[in-house]
């Protein structure tokens, strides 16, 4: 009997062996005259366990992790294939603390499937959302995922519906559908997960986008930092072309979409929309002005609708299930789910797909286990490098976005970056300006030199000069009003956050 | 003639060395392939760093006569974008990742480990040709930091002792 076996082709648990313990795996299946099947997966988001290895037994799915190549052999002695019991043993993921209470809507087939099987995406639920919307007339499907209350997850929060509308209603010979896949922010790798991990959840999203506004033409920007994402979609993409999906007659509807995914070029300052689309036209990626927003005047002058990943991908079940199912989950104005992702200093590392409204605490400690280290949390960083550093006395803050928004945090993209007690925070602050000089795209002088004296002065404020503080906090105030996008205006958040919260810190005394 | 001399002068581009006949050979293909696309540049410059391994200088004019573009538009999108290079890189290049999450690892330890094991700042080159360290922010592994990526292969957990023994493994497999 033929054993299917799973080990991850995530990048993350390729960065941990996961290559080497896959060979492993053949190779003593090989040697031992045993016949198994070993599917590649996404990775379940328990990031600190992997390589997991997933075995198919008569009792269902059990795990084993983190499983190095050396681990192998101990595994098939201790008859792993039937379940067997071992150290390395988690038992059924399905009961696992860290995923029996999370809301996987937009994650739900991450990590079960083979990402490059359409079939397996078509069992799991896959490709339900788009029939539903060729059904409909383009108003309804905007009308739809207006009602779910969905809000765009690349951090700016724009309600979805409200984009979509604009679009539809703009003329324009060509419209656009553009994916924001340049996800630069530290602390964040939700996208890369779906598009590693689910890619046709993607695929369908744009599409479902491009029939709700008449768009015939989509374009996945990705970061060059993502290589193996890049692959699987090109080939998620040749698969949906040769099976209907994609192309001049979608499912048979005589509607046209294409998709075709661009490689940016390491700038971060291409997370920002008005400078991705200059990017995708081929120019440096200068932002523009706004307005014309780029529902009106976006990719080569025309209607573009421009949403980051996770906002396709939660749009096929929102077209499956209908608004008010999704809407159920979430808080206030913050409908759905956000996969949360708990980096840095942390014991159990990974995605947390839950509703909003969980406590930074829960995640901090329920989810993530502590520090890493074992020594205390001192400060976590939520949003990216443009989040606020949120000191350990307002952990109890909730995960919503005007909720969150009341501390001066920004939820974001949902990474939380942790800190233990050995952090300098105004090296932090330093940091944070030393980044806005090096990613700054030089259109706006608040930025692009703003940036600069920036880490000019906290040098100078470390030093032991205390008015330049009265200098620092001046700066920040240029930037943050005087900046045109976010990279300038924001940039301040998370120095003025470390200053006020942490002010023995910027202070010229020994510190440990 | 006289209007090229005075953008040379406005514009300081590195020393264009001609294209060898082999370079110009491959930088016309990947141009031939890629110019019908809409905003074709990017991709086309992609194409040339990965069949060189680099930009060449000595490519921009051929470039933006191709795609209907002056030397300064080319010449300007390569310098905005950290990814593409001017210059050859070592055999292997090393991306480390300076991000937050990293840092709160022991990211800045592992980068002055780094620095003086390959005797090397950021965008050098050691004296063997061997590898070339570029600084990256973010390779979204951010769980498990530090990262950085050899070659296009992520590596996650990396302290200076693993580090040491990527270098040695790398060597041995070469």
């Amino acid at each position: 009997m033929t054993t299917t076996l799973y080990v991850p082709c995530d990048a993350s648990a390729l960065s941990l062996g996961a290559e080497a313990t896959a060979k492993a795996i053949i190779a003593e299946a090989q040697r031992r005259g045993v016949e198994i099947r070993l599917v590649r997966n996404g990775t379940r988001g328990m990031l600190w366990l992997e390589p997991m290895v997933e075995v198919e037994t008569a009792a269902g799915r059990v795990a084993y992790g983190p499983v190095k190549a050396r681990d192998v052999a101990g595994l098939f002695d201790a008859g792993f294939l039937q379940g067997g019991t071992h150290a390395l043993a988690l038992g059924a993921l399905a009961d696992h603390p860290y995923l029996k209470n999370q809301e996987r809507l937009t994650f739900a087939r991450v990590g079960i499937t083979d990402p490059l099987s359409l079939d397996d995406y078509l069992v799991h639920g896959g490709y339900r959302g788009l029939p539903a919307a060729l059904a409909m007339a383009a108003p309804a499907i905007v009308q739809e995922v207006t009602d779910s209350g969905l809000r765009g997850r690349g951090g700016a929060a724009f309600p979805a519906g409200i984009k979509w509308k604009t679009v539809l209603g703009a003329e324009g010979s060509q419209k656009y559908i553009v994916c924001n896949a340049d996800e630069g922010d530290s602390g964040t790798y939700s996208d890369r997960m779906i598009m590693e991990g689910d890619p046709f959840v993607l695929i369908e999203g744009m599409t479902i986008a491009g029939m709700a506004v008449g768009a015939t033409r989509g374009y996945i920007y990705l970061r060059c930092e993502y290589p193996h994402a890049y692959r699987t979609l090109n080939q998620a993409i040749a698969t949906a072309y040769a099976r209907n999906y994609l192309g001049q007659d979608v499912l048979g509807s005589k509607r046209a979409f294409d998709l075709e995914v661009r490689l940016g070029a390491g700038a971060y300052i291409c997370g920002e929309e008005t400078s991705l689309l200059e990017s995708l036209e081929g120019k440096r990626g200068q932002i523009r002005f706004k307005p014309p927003l780029p529902a009106i005047k976006g990719l080569f002058g025309q209607p573009t609708v421009i949403n980051n990943v996770i906002t396709y991908a939660s749009v096929p079940i929102i077209l499956d299930r209908g608004a008010p199912f999704y809407k159920e989950y979430g808080m206030g104005r913050s409908r759905g789910t956000l996969p949360f992702q708990l980096t840095g200093n942390i014991k159990h590392g990974g995605l947390i797909e839950k509703a909003f409204g969980i406590t930074l605490r829960e995640l901090l400690y329920d989810y993530g286990g502590g520090s890493y280290s074992g020594r205390p949390i001192r400060a976590v960083q939520v949003g990216g490098p443009l989040g606020a550093y949120i000191p350990a006395s307002q952990f109890d803050a909730v995960l919503d976005y005007e909720e969150f928004a009341k501390i001066g945090g920004m939820v974001g993209h949902g990474g939380i970056v942790v800190f233990d007690d050995t952090v300098d925070m105004a090296a932090q602050a330093r940091y944070a300006m030393e980044f806005c000089a090096v990613e700054s795209c030089g259109k706006c002088t608040p930025c692009r030199i703003g940036s600069t004296r920036g880490v000019e002065v906290i040098d100078r404020l470390v030093a032991g000069e205390q008015k330049q503080e009265v200098l620092l906090r001046d700066l920040c105030e240029t930037m943050l009003a005087g900046s045109l996008c976010a990279l300038g205006g924001m940039t301040p958040f998370p120095v003025l956050s470390a200053l006020n919260h942490f002010p023995e810190d910027f202070r010229n005394v020994n510190r440990p | 003639m006289k209007g090229q001399l005075q953008e040379q002068a406005l514009h300081p581009m590195p020393a264009a060395r001609p294209l060898a006949a082999a370079e110009r050979a491959k930088v016309l293909e990947v141009i031939v392939r890629l110019r019908a696309l809409p905003g074709a540049l990017l991709p086309v410059l992609h194409g040339v760093q990965d069949a060189l391994g680099y930009v060449p200088p000595g490519a921009v004019t051929l470039i933006a006569s191709e795609l209907n573009l002056t030397r300064a538009e080319v010449h300007g999108v390569i310098t905005f974008y950290h990814y593409f290079r001017s210059t050859k890189p070592g055999k292997q290049v090393l991306q480390l990742c300076r991000a937050e999450a990293c840092q709160s690892l022991g990211a800045v330890a592992l980068e002055q480990h780094v620095k003086s094991r390959l005797g090397v700042d950021f965008h050098g080159t050691t004296a063997d040709g061997r590898y070339t360290l570029e600084p990256v922010y973010c390779l979204g592994n951010c769980a498990c930091g530090p990262s950085l990526m050899l070659d296009g292969e992520l590596h996650g957990r990396v302290d200076p002792q693993t580090f040491d023994e990527l270098l040695a493994s790398a060597r041995g497999a070469a």
